[in-house]
């Protein structure tokens, strides 16, 4: 954070504002939904695929229901989504990074063979292969793909600063006035990682965030009556010609959205790296 | 000199030997996974007990697990990657079938990453700090961040339906307008990662002595930054080109659904839905090994291009 009297930085606070508000949405979907997102029309009124209206804002999908409910809802299993993986994500990442970077060894020869081979797939790809292990899709399916994919990265993110930081004096310094591993771990290492964990996270959310939409897209994520924006863009495509919104408005939700976590998380790496920022 | 560079080259290609080991691994067991019980995989509920034993026997599952991976990669290794569950064809045909249009909207993407990214980074980086400058960088984080998906939905709505110039999708026989938008779609992303490595290495450049030599000479700035800037500036360009790879290899499965484009993306994705597994994971592992050997290849025009990574890389 920047100290107080110092220019705030740009890119941050306007990501920042766009994730306040999309929590926010997604916090008070249910009050401020004009309608239910899963009621759908009755046969006898014409509601189907109905452009923007002052009834409908974001006018409705081909059976009838408020694409702007939708997309409020949407908005809560993205979010959960992109934010419930990456805790998982750093919490297995950053310990078994700490220990392999801290003790070495096989443990650490065994991490690096392993993220060698899941970074040797591209991601989308292998999150593909692994969900058609499972016998149906479903949100759970891709929680589970997610951070199985995701851990090994951030471990190599803390990994690598665990190596960095453990040569430096001040660790030294305690290791030979015999402080215990784990106290010097959590007081002196993992403190200083935060960083690099911090950024590598935050992006991570936007690309649970991406991930979940593309896959329910393929519709091999999310199914009926779970509201996801990718299924909602799946649903929406069928109907682009005669009803752009139904495609348009999900996508923009997810753009603006994921847009918002990578300026946060740009801004992050630009204040607490500025080796790597962009000027 | 020659003798550096093979023990190099003898160390990037040692260092494969473990990854291909783990990368086969993962598919074999992927796909024994998936199998499951493959009555139902293939042919539901109420499958005819012979047929059921006659695939059982196929896929050798009354083995024991290390015998069948070993076998599993012999087979590989002789280009044989089993039947398709839907209609008993070879894999292998079925891949070979789909993959030139995968490849051909493949090296469509990466023009338009140059073509478009390049210009971009050097117009930012000329114009620093300009109005031009934070619209054209604002215009590569919206190109980075917006989903491949919807891009493409977009574009078709805009160029295909409301304006009609372009076909909405289809590979229109291998037809060249056909092409442009899934192009325009799969390349998006990298041209805005392009566009950003580009203006940031060619300010990075612009800090270097020689281009104020060259300003003192009196050359004109487009001469300074042309002649003297970009070819300085190129060498990571040419990397993140390289690295592109990896974002076309997962745009792909997004962009060929968008677009209806008969390649390998979309063949994952059908023969997932249908619990093809036999197809899925020959078309996992070829995007691995596409991704693996690719990387391979960067890593060494890298070091035949830049003498000063062949140091560091023999130190």
């Amino acid at each position: 954070m920047p100290p107080p009297g110092s220019r705030v930085h740009r890119g941050l606070a306007a990501g920042a504002a766009l994730l306040a508000v999309f929590a926010l949405a997604a916090v008070l979907a249910p009050w401020l939904a004009p309608h239910d997102p899963l009621a759908v029309a009755d046969a006898s009124t014409p509601v189907a695929l109905q452009p923007p209206s002052a009834h409908h804002p974001l006018g409705t999908d081909a059976l009838g229901r408020d694409i702007l409910a939708r997309v409020l809802f949407g908005g809560r299993v993205s979010l959960a989504v992109g934010v419930g993986v990456e805790l998982v994500v750093v919490a297995l990442g950053s310990v078994i990074g700490l220990l392999a970077g801290y003790y070495g060894g096989a443990l650490d020869a065994t991490l690096m063979r392993l993220t060698d081979v899941v970074m040797a797939f591209p991601s989308l790809v292998l999150a593909i292969g692994l969900i058609a292990v499972f016998e149906a899709p479903g949100l759970a399916n891709v929680f589970v793909v997610l951070i199985l994919l995701g851990w090994t990265t951030m471990a190599r993110v803390v990994r690598g600063t665990v190596l960095t930081l453990k040569s430096l004096d001040y660790v030294q310094a305690a290791r030979a006035l015999g402080v215990r591993d784990r106290t010097i771990l959590l007081r002196h290492v993992l403190p200083n990682a935060l960083g690099p964990l911090l950024v590598a996270a935050t992006l991570g959310v936007g690309g649970n965030m991406v991930a979940e939409a593309g896959l329910s897209f393929l519709g091999l994520g999310s199914q009926p009556p779970t509201i996801s924006w990718g299924a909602m863009l799946a649903d929406g495509q069928s109907d682009l010609m005669t009803a752009p919104w139904a495609a348009v408005f999900p996508g923009l939700a997810l753009l603006l959205a994921v847009l918002g976590v990578n300026l946060v998380g740009d801004g992050l790496r630009d204040l607490l790296d500025p080796r790597t920022s962009g000027e | 000199m020659t003798g550096e560079l093979g023990r190099i080259l003898a160390g990037r290609v040692g260092a494969l030997v473990p990854v291909l080991f783990g990368v086969t691994l993962l598919v074999w067991a992927m796909s024994a996974l998936a199998l499951g019980d493959p009555a139902r995989a293939s042919m539901g509920q109420r499958a005819d007990p012979a047929a059921v034993e006659r695939i059982r026997r196929e896929l050798e599952l009354d083995r024991p697990a290390p015998v069948r991976y070993v076998r599993w990669v012999g087979r590989l290794v002789r280009g044989d990657l089993g039947r398709s569950l839907r209609d008993r064809r070879p894999v292998t045909a079925v891949i070979a079938e789909r993959l030139p249009a995968t490849v051909r909207l493949a090296v469509a993407a990466t023009l338009v990453s140059i073509a478009v990214g390049v210009p971009v980074g050097v117009v930012a980086a000329a114009r620093r700090r300009s109005l031009l400058d934070h619209a054209l960088m604002a215009g590569a984080v919206l190109g980075i961040s917006t989903p491949v998906f919807w891009l493409g939905m977009m574009l078709s709505l805009v160029f295909a339906v409301w304006l009609g110039w372009l076909p909405v999708s289809g590979y229109g026989g291998g037809d060249w307008l056909h092409l442009i938008l899934p192009a325009l779609t799969l390349g998006a992303l990298h041209t805005g990662v392009v566009a950003r490595m580009t203006r940031a290495s060619l300010l990075e450049v612009a800090r270097q002595e020689f281009l104020q030599t060259a300003r003192a000479k009196g050359l004109s700035e487009f001469t300074v930054v042309m002649k003297h800037a970009f070819r300085n500036a190129a060498i990571p360009v040419v990397t993140v080109i390289g690295l592109g790879l990896g974002n076309l290899l997962v745009g792909a499965p997004l962009t060929e659904t968008v677009f209806a484009w008969p390649g390998l993306g979309r063949l994952l994705v059908v023969s997932v839905d249908q619990r093809d597994v036999p197809v899925a994971m020959g078309v996992v592992l070829v995007f691995a090994l596409v991704y693996v050997l690719g990387s391979l290849l960067v890593d060494l025009v890298y070091l035949a291009v830049d003498p000063r990574t062949r140091h560091a890389a023999a130190r």
